[in-house]
């Protein structure tokens, strides 16, 4: 890659420059600042709106009564059930039963609290699942749009 | 309290880090020549092994490598600890700090909140040098920002505890001692074997450049086998793992092209400016291959046919590669 043809096409790096490798007009390897590239861009997008896709697919199953709103923070938190009982310190057996609506409707506040602390949200919130349109990377760049 | 300490960004993480820390240690060494000595290149795809769903595609090599190949072919004197207690983990490294030691450290990317938002994942290869601590705040040398950050201690703790893939548990390694003299020219020609022996020799049709004609292959099938989400998905990934944050471009292939031109210098070799030349021509390649690949996720180009060209191109890849590393092994084996 020449030094000129390093891509300029920022996105999702919410301002950061980043280091790529180029050529220079001497053929020597030089350090260039780039904002991003429209292929990462690209990728990177897409595996949000995979989040996103799952994300719509819970709610809807939450709404059906087949899962718990804690389906929704875990799927949020980009975790499945292994790495949310590793992270929660609750047994893997327990975090199953308390994805089931049922089961979830009855824990105390002491059985929500790690789940609560985990995802940096109240108790009173793990029961709320938000409604209308999902957009993770619409989420993400909201606060980075204020600061500048 | 803060170390004094020469922050430089870099490209990758682990270069980055293993680079700024020899520097600070009296050591001036640029990241390309870190990661050629640490022999960070590296391929593999390993289609039953998911990520996310996802088959593993890596264009580097296995987190702490680099750091620790470079050391050892240096003959610097490293420590590393990793820790069960949080808590141990903190005071250590509080130690280390006010010792006047900068200190690296394996986190995971998802808790680290000055990432940009839109990279945090649960990727828990992640290196940084702590610098110093002021308050409830560390302060960190992140080789892959402009420059330096704060982070909050209990933020910090969090991503040095990530669970999941590649838990980092705690990993904190520093340099210990520097020897009085390095033969950095068998270093280099260490290295550089090392990466030729990994891309060619490897008994496993999944790794170096028998991996690259392995994706080659299983890419061409991705549109019949596994329905067109599913395919796109798997061709993001690949873009991701070689284009993403940390490779300098060309999954790695251009930095690697930086250490070959300043190899040629250190062994005095002009062979290696032309095999540089071959290495960044490469890169290109893979750079095509990726872009290629972006248009057909974003629905802008046929599906089918597209496969067709870039599981061409992987071939191509793979066959410039084997070339490439051939005649490097024949260039230094004087």
């Amino acid at each position: 890659m020449k030094k000129e043809d390093v891509p300029q096409q920022g996105g999702l790096n919410s301002g950061a420059r980043e280091v790529s490798y180029a050529v220079d007009s001497d053929g020597h390897y030089t350090l260039a600042s780039s904002v991003g590239w429209e292929a990462k861009n690209i990728a990177l997008s897409q595996a949000w709106e995979a989040i996103d896709d799952q994300l719509r697919d819970v709610i809807g199953e939450i709404m059906s009564g087949e899962k718990s709103p804690l389906a929704y923070y875990m799927i949020k938190n980009q975790m499945d059930m292994a790495l949310l009982s590793e992270y929660s310190g609750v047994a893997r057996w327990r975090v199953k039963r308390h994805l089931k609506p049922k089961v979830f409707a009855k824990l105390n506040r002491a059985a929500l609290t790690p789940y609560a602390e985990l995802f940096g949200v109240t108790v009173e919130q793990l029961h709320l699942v938000p409604e209308g349109s999902i957009s993770s990377l619409a989420e993400l760049n909201r606060p980075e749009e204020e600061n500048t | 309290m803060k170390i004094d300490f020469t922050h430089r960004q870099f490209a990758h993480c682990e270069s980055g880090v293993t680079a700024n820390l020899l520097n600070h240690h009296g050591f001036p060494c640029s990241e390309a020549m870190a990661f050629g000595m640490g022999a960070g290149l590296f391929f593999a795809h390993v289609p039953f092994f998911k990520i996310n769903y996802l088959p593993l595609t890596t264009f580097r090599i296995a987190p702490g490598s680099i750091f620790k190949k470079t050391a050892k072919r240096l003959g610097i004197e490293v420590q590393k600890r990793k820790f069960s207690d949080p808590e141990a983990a903190e005071e250590e490294l509080d130690r280390l700090l006010e010792a006047g030691r900068p200190v690296g450290a394996q986190t995971g990317v998802f808790w680290l909140p000055f990432f940009p938002p839109a990279y945090r994942f649960h990727f828990n290869a992640h290196n940084l040098v702590v610098i110093g601590k002021e308050g409830d705040d560390y302060l960190i040398s992140d080789p892959i920002f402009e420059e330096t950050v704060r982070c909050p201690a209990a933020d910090l703790r969090k991503a040095r505890f990530a669970r999941g893939a590649l838990a980092p548990k705690g990993k904190i390694y520093y340099i210990e001692k520097m020897p009085d003299r390095f033969d950095l020219e068998k270093a280099v020609k260490s290295g550089i074997n090392e990466v030729c022996r990994t891309m060619l020799k490897t008994p496993l049709p999944l790794v170096g450049v028998r991996g690259i004609r392995l994706l080659s292959r299983q890419l061409a099938k991705w549109p019949d086998k596994l329905g067109e989400k599913q395919t796109i998905l798997n061709l993001g990934h690949v873009i991701r793992m070689q284009e993403e944050i940390g490779t300098g471009g060309g999954g790695f292939r251009f930095i690697y092209a930086a250490f070959l031109q300043e190899a040629a210098e250190v062994l005095q070799n002009d062979k290696l400016i032309d095999l540089s030349q071959r290495c960044t021509e490469v890169g290109d390649l893979w750079r095509e291959f990726a872009l290629i690949a972006s248009r057909v996720c974003k629905g802008r180009a046929a599906v089918q046919d597209s496969f067709d060209d870039l599981s061409a191109l992987l071939c191509q890849c793979a066959a410039k590669e084997e070339s490439l590393f051939n005649d490097l092994r024949r260039a230094i084996a004087k």
